[in-house]
């Protein structure tokens, strides 16, 4: 027993160092800018710069648009495939997995070749165009996300069931869905919107291509001309990320409980 | 006076399996009806097309007056109770009975004066706040139930609502319910495969079996004058015996090596035919008893001890029957393999 727990430690510690030490190295590299001093010139380099903040707050806002489109697309889908057409299901599974298995360099190129200024639909041939593609392309990409993050939340739930209850109560489908499915699910679309803002905030190659002001296009551009600040992006990124995937970790403590108390 | 409740030739059918069979029954305002029957009978089909989120093959459904057959759920007007509760998880307890009259429209003041009003109704006063989980079974089915009923609908639903409680609370919240039923008037139909909760708390009861109707009438008439061999079998405990006509005239028939005459044959009976009859195990009497015309011995082959009860099997011969005493605290109850005599009334012997 006591062998069996000293090499699980051990695997546990080994791809724990894998993951932990270069991050480590990365956050003692970006406290060195001052010579043979640590400090945080190089967070504060970054946060001076303006470039960031525009960036950021165009992701930031590309984010939520396409979190609230994601939902807005997922929601009514799920809903009335679980409750109508339960054999497209696998069908469902298959599409929403195809953003991981087609590159997004695939995608893109795509894009550019259907609504090129020449084409029928000529997206890119005007800023908000080409950031209604750009959305888009992160709805698409975060669909594998968002749906199973939203279907798991619908599973928890009697949906059929609780439809039915609100139809003979009178309510008709839009109030079911916004007043019973989605503060149901609320916890669900929450972890799934947290999800599509963690792949918004660091896509590069979409925005890059699309040649969009981006936080990752932002960031690589710093790597390429900057020694230190990278180095203070990647951790500020990071700590982004991972504020986003906790915050998934603390909502699902709210996720409504549908059990019966059994005294 | 027209009915209240008309069902007019409705069938169902999922692909090739008709579940629901041209089913035809009318009831008066402020009945309460069971439709009963075994799983897969069509009862809780039929009370969905009522409810209207199931849509019929053929056939219509009309509620005081009004052909309801295409309307949606949403427009029907009426109350429904589910077996897994369906309360809504993300409401507390108010905001669920308060439900319906909200989608209605009904300003938020007397909104909670209504809901007061049937928290009152269903024994929770004081409950408004409490989320569904931080209930119990039977709590949340009575949230149901006033849910249910809070926008005075024109008829009451309820889909096997008791099944999912423990058995005491099964009894209480049935006779609850009936008590509120009584109260409103309010047309009720209840969907259950339980004859005994069936019996206790109906007007008149649909006995269903395989989409077909074998038998509509009161719990009295159900129980007494089953009309098919499978009412007989389903609704209550039926001894079946099997013996031999002797004398189709003389209405004489061999069980087991002793001859008994019974009150009727049917007329296609002959003399030397295998015949089978069926009796209730309470119309059986230990030794004779005043009015009894028929005498049988047999063994006792099992005791089964339930308290004000006792059941007795006895073996005549190869038929073994069921019958019910009450247990006396004087004496000892009876043991097995010990000789008995039973009587019974012939007219309580029925040929099915």
């Amino acid at each position: 027993m006591k062998a069996n727990k000293f090499w699980a430690w051990l695997v546990f510690g080994l791809g724990a160092a894998y993951f932990i030490v270069p991050l480590v190295a990365t956050f003692i590299f970006s406290l060195r800018m001052r010579r043979n001093e640590l400090s945080f010139d190089a967070y504060a380099s970054v946060f001076s710069d303006p470039r960031f903040y525009a960036t950021f707050g165009y992701s930031l806002a590309i984010g939520a648009i396409t979190i609230v489109v994601g939902v807005l697309v997922v929601v009514p889908a799920v809903y009335f495939v679980r409750l109508r057409m339960p054999w497209l299901r696998p069908i469902m599974e298959f599409v929403t997995l195809l953003p991981l298995i087609i590159p997004a360099l695939v995608l893109v190129y795509g894009y550019i070749r259907l609504y090129n200024s020449s084409s029928i639909l000529p997206f890119t041939s005007t800023v908000l165009g080409t950031d209604i593609l750009l959305t888009g392309a992160y709805v698409t990409l975060a669909l594998p996300y968002m749906y199973r993050a939203v279907d798991n939340g619908m599973r928890t739930i009697d949906i059929g069931t609780l439809t039915e209850a609100a139809q003979i109560a009178g309510a008709n489908q839009l109030q079911i869905i916004g007043q019973i499915i989605l503060p149901n699910i609320l916890v669900a679309i929450l972890s799934g919107a947290f999800l599509t803002f963690a792949i918004v905030i660091g896509e590069f190659t979409i925005a890059s291509l699309l040649n969009r002001p981006a936080f990752g296009p932002y960031l690589v551009g710093m790597g390429t001309n900057r020694a230190y600040e990278p180095a203070a992006l990647a951790i500020i990124s990071f700590i982004i990320t991972w504020g986003a995937m906790g915050m998934i970790n603390v909502l699902g403590r709210f996720a409504p409980r549908t059990s019966a108390r059994t005294d | 006076m027209a009915p209240f409740l008309e069902v007019n030739n409705l069938t169902k059918s999922f692909g090739t399996n008709t579940v629901v069979k041209s089913v035809n029954f009318a009831f008066e305002k402020g009945e309460f009806i069971s439709l009963l029957g075994p799983s897969g009978c069509g009862k809780t089909t039929i009370l969905r097309m009522i409810a209207g989120v199931e849509n019929p093959t053929s056939g219509s459904i009309k509620v005081d007056g009004q052909d309801i057959t295409g309307l949606k759920p949403n427009q029907r007007q009426l109350g429904m109770v589910f077996q897994a509760y369906a309360l809504f998880p993300n409401l507390n307890v108010g905001d669920n009975i308060g439900f319906g009259l909200k989608i209605a429209g009904m300003p938020a003041e007397q909104r909670r004066a209504r809901v007061d009003e049937m928290l009152k109704l269903i024994g929770l006063p004081g409950f408004e706040k409490r989320f569904p989980y931080e209930m119990s079974g039977g709590q949340q089915q009575r949230v149901a139930l006033a849910r249910a009923i809070a926008p005075r609908p024109r008829m009451l639903l309820l889909d096997e609502p008791l099944s999912a409680l423990d058995a005491k609370i099964r009894v209480s919240l049935r006779e609850e319910i009936r008590a509120i039923q009584l109260e409103l008037g309010i047309t009720t139909v209840f969907v259950t495969h339980d004859q005994e909760e069936a019996l206790s708390i109906s007007d008149r009861i649909v006995v269903m079996n395989t989409g077909n109707i074998e038998q509509l009438g009161a719990p009295h008439e159900i129980y007494n004058k089953p009309a098919t061999r499978f009412v007989a079998t389903f609704v209550g405990h039926l001894n079946t015996i099997e013996g031999t006509v002797l004398d189709a005239a003389a209405r004489t028939v061999d069980i087991d090596g002793q001859t008994v005459t019974v009150h009727a044959l049917p007329a296609t009976a002959t003399s030397n035919a295998p015949i089978s009859l069926t009796l209730r195990p309470e119309v059986l009497s230990v030794g004779p008893r005043d009015g009894n015309d028929i005498t049988l011995t047999g063994t006792i082959s099992d005791v089964t001890f339930l308290g004000s009860v006792i059941r007795l099997r006895v073996a005549l011969g190869r038929n073994i029957i069921s019958l019910d005493t009450f247990n006396d605290q004087r004496t000892a109850p009876p043991a097995r393999n010990e000789p008995i005599t039973i009587s019974l009334a012939s007219k309580d012997l029925l040929v099915l």
